[in-house]
């Protein structure tokens, strides 16, 4: 049993509606209670569906229990079948499903259905949300492709030389970060490289476009929480190359062109492919005040591992905290971290998570809609980078995240949050400034987004601690001419180093003393 | 307003069907995103599974502006496969909780549909650990599982489970309890209102406080603020008190009414009723009318959500001229809705239960003005050109009550008043 207050995952059937609703001619009948339905507003509400996602409820209740579950079963399938005649149809339970062992699969097989069946093992009381929706993917290309995989031995026909090199590009869904806009990006780049793209699945893709899988010379593994199991799958039974690197980032997306162009062969030269205007924007002086900026990151493994490459090698941050909750890619977000000589932060424990933001007292937090809240509470700026999203993350205009626009688009995302250089300076000069001060926001905000009006509730030290230490009344003055941003940070660390000296009251001269001791 | 007396003498009463099928409908965990917000001293720990936890913060649209006086103790293999013992685990939990949330007087075991079907008996919980912390805070146990709960029922099992606590009042002394969750700014109007009337000994449950709980007995006359209390009223009245029967008080009549109902136990007139509330009567006529005008002659279809549609029906056919073309219900108690059948009358259809798909089929072939929905169907319904007022927010809004009658139609009105304003190319 374990205490969660938010989740950074559903359970692993909502993937599967994921899978489900991304693409046309599916149909998923769900064995759950009533109730659990409500996964349905996650399509039309946060991401503003215009259509219910294709999912057909049994909805029993506690009166259907222990009689008549399994003939409701029977009866929702053929309902689903006639109703919306699919090309596969789905099967799976949510938790209280499986509880009750009806075996819809089973069920499904012996029904004479109209429509081939796919059942899905959830493992709900082990799984979540990705692993879901990459099982779904998974049992879906393997049951429609089993009976193409090549004998044994059997070698790839070679592409003929008045075909085009073509891909397939795997793992985008709803309600994937911005996967409708990074699809037609990487579809862009591709096709300026003369590449065809194939297949892409399962965003938009019918069961017919997943039979010609195999046609393509390489899969491209866009989502890899989604993508990752199906196209290792594809590569040993079909041979197809796994293309790896996500395009996530300026030299991602040039290390992702230089995958393509090796794992296909082709003739072209890396350097002629697309530009981006994230190097001069980073390079311009105006960007200088970007320098060290401190910035903790946490997101789904994809995201997060791209955007600490970002971070410090595109925005010259300081990456001062790198964490996931994807559990599938904790040791690659390990092995990144200790390289930026962090430990990594693994959990899906929102609480442990705000501590860690608490004590690090970041400029800026790159994360999901739950550190947006996190950071809102304690003044700090921030950008989503990653789901859980909410509707806001959904937005009208067209804004990947990958490729090279993708990369002009994080760049003016991350740096909108922030407070501009000179802005920055004139507001640590004139403290005092009616009009100008700790209660203003970044002037291009308005009134959201930066926050500052919720700076001081980072709590003094409680008084009746053992050990505490008081602040003179000029010391505190002084600390409010510090900016709000890292004025958490500066409390806390003078605070630190004065418990270290044993001093039981702050001064001016100790806050001076303990910023020296600090910036060494 | 004679017109509201003469209605309720109509003897002829709606046809009801039953549909059974797929229901789009939450589950009763789903109150506790309001119930926890008015009862601000007490927690509710949902024991069940990444699910239930996912629906409430879905449901909530994660409100993480404070850390929630709500949980979830998900069970996992561990707990399912008997190796791990769940009270022990759920002793743990709680411990762990409390100590987090020292401030919390009273908790409240919730169960699930895993828990419901694994037998897991969290009354018996509930005792144990009361036990445990004797007099720290009170700890009491209700489902709000989608097996056995609809929505809004979630708040009727929670106030049912208070109602043992619940201290005896004494023979003599004649008190009003009105029951169901109202916002708090709707409580002190009602209260203004029955001192207007000279009735002081006026109790609200659920209270702000949950260690504030109201008494009962024979002397308490329980008035319904929502209509999805069923088992809370069986509960109260196994304790003497005695039900008022009366419409809910939505819309300037619904109002009226009520207060008629109530007051008529303390002695008053009808008419004595209406000339004392007579200013907020006027008040509420005068902000009704531009409303109305968008209403006016528009059709309406109810699909079946949180048990306040009929008297949202009601209210919007009586008093902004709307025409109904089906009031589904998810639940009908035909007792707690006898005053609202009755001024329904003869010429509206009501279904109770849900059957997804046919409905939709006859929403899209009436193709209503507007369709009151849920809010996994209100988009896909937009998309097709029709216009919704998705139900969620009738349950977040304060809404009941004379002042607030302008701002209940104003929520219908906004969908259509917005499509005759956008020139944004066609809806669908």
């Amino acid at each position: 049993m374990e205490l969660t207050l938010w989740t950074y995952e559903g359970p692993p059937h909502v993937g599967a509606i994921r899978v489900a609703a991304s693409m046309r001619e599916v149909h998923l009948v769900l064995h759950a209670p009533q109730g659990d339905t409500y996964a349905d507003l996650l399509f039309t509400m946060i991401e503003r569906e215009g259509r219910r996602p294709p999912v057909t409820w049994t909805t029993f209740q506690a009166r259907d229990l222990g009689s008549s579950t399994a003939e409701m079963v029977i009866e929702t399938l053929k309902g689903a079948c006639d109703r919306y005649q699919p090309q596969v149809l789905l099967v799976a339970e949510s938790c209280t499903g499986e509880l009750i062992q009806d075996q819809p699969g089973a069920l499904a097989k012996g029904a004479g259905l109209s429509a081939p069946v796919i059942p899905i093992e959830m493992a709900a009381y082990t799984r979540k949300e990705n692993w879901g929706a990459s099982e779904t993917f998974y049992q879906l290309v393997r049951g429609l492709l089993a009976g193409q995989v090549p004998k044994p031995g059997e070698e790839r026909a070679p592409r003929s030389p008045d075909q085009a090199p073509s891909v397939n590009i795997l793992g985008p869904t709803k309600l994937g970060f911005r996967c409708r806009d990074d699809v037609v990006e990487v579809r862009r780049l591709l096709e300026s490289m003369g590449v065809r793209v194939n297949v892409v699945a399962p965003l938009d893709a019918t069961p017919r476009d997943l039979l010609r899988i195999p046609e393509a010379d390489a899969n491209i593994n866009l989502a890899p929480e989604v993508s990752d199991l199906t196209c290792e799958w594809l590569r040993r039974q079909f041979k197809q190359p796994t293309i790896s690197t996500v395009p996530l980032g300026w030299g991602a997306t040039r290390d992702f062109i230089a995958e393509v162009i090796e794992t296909l062969g082709l003739d072209i030269d890396a350097d002629t492919v697309g530009e981006s205007r994230l190097p001069w924007y980073s390079r311009s002086v105006d960007s200088t005040y970007l320098t060290g900026k401190r910035v903790f990151i946490f997101a789904d493994g994809t995201h997060a591992l791209a955007a600490a490459r970002m971070a410090r090698d595109e925005m010259g941050f300081e990456v001062v905290g790198l964490g996931t909750y994807s559990r599938e890619r904790a040791r690659d977000v390990r092995a990144l971290a200790s390289e930026y000589g962090l430990e990594a932060l693994i959990t899906d424990d929102y609480l442990a998570v705000e501590r860690a933001v608490t004590e690090l007292q970041p400029e800026l937090v790159l994360g999901t809609q739950m550190e947006r809240h996190i950071a809102k509470r304690l003044g700090i700026p921030c950008a989503v980078i990653s789901t859980p999203a909410h509707v806001q993350d959904y937005p009208a205009r067209y804004s990947p995240q990958m490729g090279f626009e993708g990369s002009n688009v994080i760049f003016d995302t991350w740096v909108h949050p922030l407070i501009m250089g000179l802005e920055e300076h004139l507001l640590t000069m004139f403290r005092d400034d009616f009009e100008f001060n700790d209660d203003a926001v970044p002037s291009h905000l308005g009134g959201e987004g930066g926050g500052a009006q919720q700076t001081d509730n980072v709590t003094p030290m409680n008084p009746a601690e053992p050990g505490a230490v008081a602040w003179a009344v000029s010391a505190e003055k002084e600390l409010r001419k510090i900016p709000f941003f890292v004025r958490g940070k500066a409390r806390r660390n003078t605070e630190h180093f004065a418990q270290e000296q044993g001093l039981s009251v702050i001064d001016v001269e100790t806050l001076y003393e303990a910023k020296a001791h600090f910036s060494r | 307003m004679s017109q509201v007396i003469a209605r309720a003498d109509a003897d002829s009463m709606p046809s009801v069907t039953t549909e059974r099928g797929e229901r789009a409908v939450f589950c009763g965990l789903t109150s506790i995103i309001w119930l926890h917000r008015r009862i601000q001293d007490a927690f509710f720990l949902v024991v069940g599974s990444r699910t239930c936890a996912h629906l409430l913060q879905s449901a909530a649209g994660v409100m993480i502006f404070a850390e929630p006086r709500f949980a979830t103790a998900i069970l996992g293999e561990r707990d399912l496969a008997g190796m791990a013992d769940c009270h022990e685990e759920l002793d743990r939990v709680v411990s762990e909780l409390l100590e987090r949330r020292p401030d919390i007087r009273r908790l409240f075991l919730v169960g699930s549909c895993p828990s419901e079907v694994i037998k897991l008996d969290l009354a018996n919980a509930a005792t144990r650990l009361q036990g445990v912390h004797e007099n720290r805070l009170r700890i009491s146990a209700f489902s709000g599982s989608g097996i056995e709960t609809t929505f809004t029922q979630g708040e009727d099992q929670c106030l049912a489970s208070m109602v043992p606590d619940l201290p005896a009042a004494p023979e003599e002394s004649q008190r009003l309890m009105v029951v169901g969750t109202i916002a708090d700014i709707i409580e002190d109007q009602f209260r203004r209102h029955f001192a207007q009337l000279g009735i002081t000994d006026v109790d609200f449950f659920p209270a702000a406080r949950a260690d504030n709980l109201p008494s009962v007995g024979p002397g308490t006359r329980v008035i319904l603020a929502q209509p999805y209390v069923s088992d809370t009223v069986s509960a109260l009245v196994k304790r003497g008190a005695k039900l008022i029967s009366a419409p809910y008080p939505l819309g300037i009549e619904g109002t009226l009414a009520w207060f008629q109902a109530a007051a008529a136990e303390w002695g008053h007139s009808p008419e004595s009723v209406q000339e004392a509330l007579a200013i907020p009567i006027a008040r509420a006529q005068k902000s009704l009318a531009k409303a109305r005008e968008s209403l006016q002659g528009r059709t309406l279809h109810f699909l079946p959500d949180s048990q306040l549609e009929l008297p949202l029906a009601r209210f919007l056919r009586d008093e902004c001229g709307m025409s109904l073309i089906e009031v589904a219900t998810p639940f009908l108690d035909q007792t707690l809705m006898a005053e609202e059948l009755k001024r329904l009358g003869s010429e509206v259809s009501i279904v109770e239960g849900s059957d997804l798909d046919s409905a939709l089929a006859r929403v899209r072939a009436s193709r209503p003005d507007l369709t009151v929905c849920g809010m996994g169907i209100a988009n896909p319904l937009e998309a097709e050109g029709l216009r919704t007022k998705w139900s969620i927010e009738l349950i977040f809004t304060p809404i009941q009550g004379f002042d607030q009658v302008a701002d209940l139609a104003g929520l219908f009105a906004r969908p259509l008043t917005r499509e005759r304003q956008l020139e944004v190319g066609s809806w669908s």
